[in-house]
């Protein structure tokens, strides 16, 4: 019985070698020759390895300026994200404050509601307020649309909290900001790691919004929509391509494999829950 | 009286709390609300996106919507795409979360950390990257179907219309097989073990188990990964975007990048906002309906917990 399920190994193994090659694929292409990728060279150590393709990318097409792009627009879209759920999810969470029940009913209906359709008018919205000329459109575009999980990881997690916490603070003479700032917020830390994690992959990864933001200004590009630009333009050059692959790819499954134990059980806990 | 009175007073008492809400309504009207409402108002009108729009059409986008081939193709195309989710990649995820669920399989936390890494990568870049590994002239998988015979000629799997559906298909699949894996792996989690510690006792074999054990206990949370699994798998752009943009001759084109080439698509002479606006609000009411028919299934687990 135990050899038996142990077998699974003769095909588990060559399974996920092969559901992982395209990564190997990328970082193997990405120092080779431009000859040696022409020859059509499978061998997954580059015979020649180059540090050539970088420079292409970071230099010429511009992937170092879509990197910064990127941190910036990451960042900026998970700033947002957990200030605004922060606030709201302690606001539900405490106290019953009148028409919280409508608050959270509307959220969760609009968990159903399909709304990736509604890209235009968001670009509308964008363009009238004026900020369709810099990465801030295309932050509000993506931060914008509720965060209907998060805001409701935030308010069970507040709710969680001892009545006495609160009282104590208040005995002691702070006001309901300082209490939220100073005594609820910090304990709230594995909510804002989690909810931190989550917005930044998706918004690292985000590609509708910024391409559309970004149609009449490429020097905006995030690195997704850059790498779809190098494509388009330079189909051919496979090396720097899969060079640029690499600079996109890198820091987001760094990120993923330091705390992929956080990443995992928040997804685990939003199915449970 | 008295009662509006005390509303009133705890409405003021709570002012703290309405101020902390504010920015979230404000963004919630403003990007939630309010492009749900514009997509219904930009419907009826001829519009190309500059200033506001003035030439009401009534009815006639709507109609144009219903009478396009190309819309129902990109709209049977969108739904292919759930249905390969809901079909294929719920099933075979959960053979995968059952194997990997046995503490006694050496390295399966390694399994389920490659099989997961795809779903964390930016889908318009490993879309590019599949694009160059499945082309026709030279890419590896080309090179090596044909090199061991398996192919007589190399395939332009992307670029022929017999098969750039099924590949980007089985791309997506690549994609979303890791997080339905999660889902399926964090439901297993939640059966207690001496269930099977007493299947065991009683002399249950592994069929009688996953059949009389596994399965009944999992269909509670099963509602919640297929209403989970179809909502992702509705949007698929960012990947035929980068490897196909819905070509070649719309064979991949899905409602998404359909829309983005009416509003967006640099090489449309004008935009069509309105148009692109009603193939939304059709195929939005057209997802909510399927949504809601997995409402039922929803509320009878809801009413079991709380009952």
């Amino acid at each position: 019985m135990r050899y038996r399920l142990q077998l699974w190994h003769a095909f588990l193994v060559p399974f996920a070698l092969m559901w992982i090659y395209p990564f190997v694929w990328v970082v193997s292409s990405a120092f080779k020759s431009q000859r040696e990728m022409l020859l059509g060279g499978l061998s997954v150590w580059p015979a020649e390895p180059t540090f050539d393709n970088f420079v292409r990318a970071w230099q010429v097409a511009n992937f170092g300026e879509y990197t910064l792009n990127t941190v910036v627009f990451s960042a900026a879209v998970v700033t947002v994200v957990v200030f605004v759920s922060a606030t709201a999810g302690y606001a539900l969470g405490r106290g019953q404050m009148p028409g919280k029940k409508i608050v959270v009913g509307v959220l969760i209906a609009t968990m159903f509601i399909p709304h990736g359709y509604t890209i235009i008018p968001v670009f509308k919205l964008v363009d009238e307020l004026g900020l369709n000329n810099g990465l801030i459109g295309a932050v509000l575009a993506a931060a914008g649309p509720a965060h209907v999980v998060q805001i409701l990881l935030f308010m069970g997690y507040f709710s969680s909290l001892p009545q006495e916490l609160e009282d104590a603070a208040r005995i002691d003479g702070a006001g309901y900001v300082r209490i939220f700032w100073q005594v609820m917020l910090p304990l709230a830390k594995p909510i804002i790691g989690t909810v931190t994690l989550f917005t930044f992959i998706s918004a690292w990864n985000a590609f509708m919004v910024p391409l559309v933001f970004t149609l009449g200004r490429p020097d905006l590009r995030t690195l997704g929509v850059g790498m779809y630009s190098f494509f388009g333009q330079y189909t051919a050059d496979w090396t720097g391509l899969a060079a640029a692959a690499c600079i996109s790819l890198l820091p987001i499954v760094t990120v993923f494999l330091c705390l992929q134990r956080t990443f995992v059980e928040g997804i685990a806990g939003a199915v449970k829950s | 009286m008295t009662a509006r009175h005390t509303l009133a007073a705890r409405i003021a008492k709570h002012r703290w709390h309405y101020l902390f809400l504010t920015p979230m309504v404000v963004l919630f009207v403003g990007f939630t609300a309010w492009p749900m409402l514009a997509s219904w108002w930009y419907a009826f009108f001829d519009w190309d996106g500059l200033g506001p729009p003035t030439s009401w059409v009534g009815l006639a986008n709507f109609s144009e919507v219903l009478g396009s081939p190309a819309f129902w193709n990109a709209f049977k195309n969108s739904f292919l795409f759930s249905l390969v989710a809901v079909g294929v990649q719920m099933p075979l995820t959960l053979l995968f979360a059952i194997l990997l669920n046995n503490p006694r399989l050496r390295g399966r936390n390694l399994y389920r950390l490659f099989l997961f890494l795809p779903v964390v990568t930016t889908t318009a870049v490993v879309g590019i990257v599949f694009a160059v590994m499945l082309d026709p002239a030279g890419g590896f998988v080309n090179e090596i179907l044909t090199g061991v015979g398996l192919l007589p000629e190399p395939v332009n799997f992307l670029g022929s219309d017999r098969t750039a559906l099924a590949t980007v298909l089985v791309i997506d699949l690549w994609k979303g097989f890791g997080i339905t894996l999660i889902y399926w792996l964090a439901a297993l989690q939640t059966i207690p073990p001496d269930v099977y510690e007493a299947a065991k006792v009683d002399g249950a074999t592994a069929r009688q188990v996953l059949r009389h054990i596994t399965v009944p206990m999992l269909v509670p949370i099963a509602t919640v990964i297929l209403l989970l699994t179809f909502q992702s798998s509705m949007n698929p752009f960012d990947l035929i975007q980068a490897t196909t943009k819905g070509g070649p001759n719309y064979a991949t084109d899905v409602v998404a990048t359909y829309i983005y080439r009416y509003a967006f698509d640099p090489q449309m002479a004008a935009p069509r906002y309105g148009f692109a606006c009603a193939a939304g609000v059709v195929f939005g009411m057209c997802t909510l309906l399927l949504t809601l028919l997995q409402a039922p299934l929803l509320r009878r687990r809801y009413l079991k917990a709380s009952g």
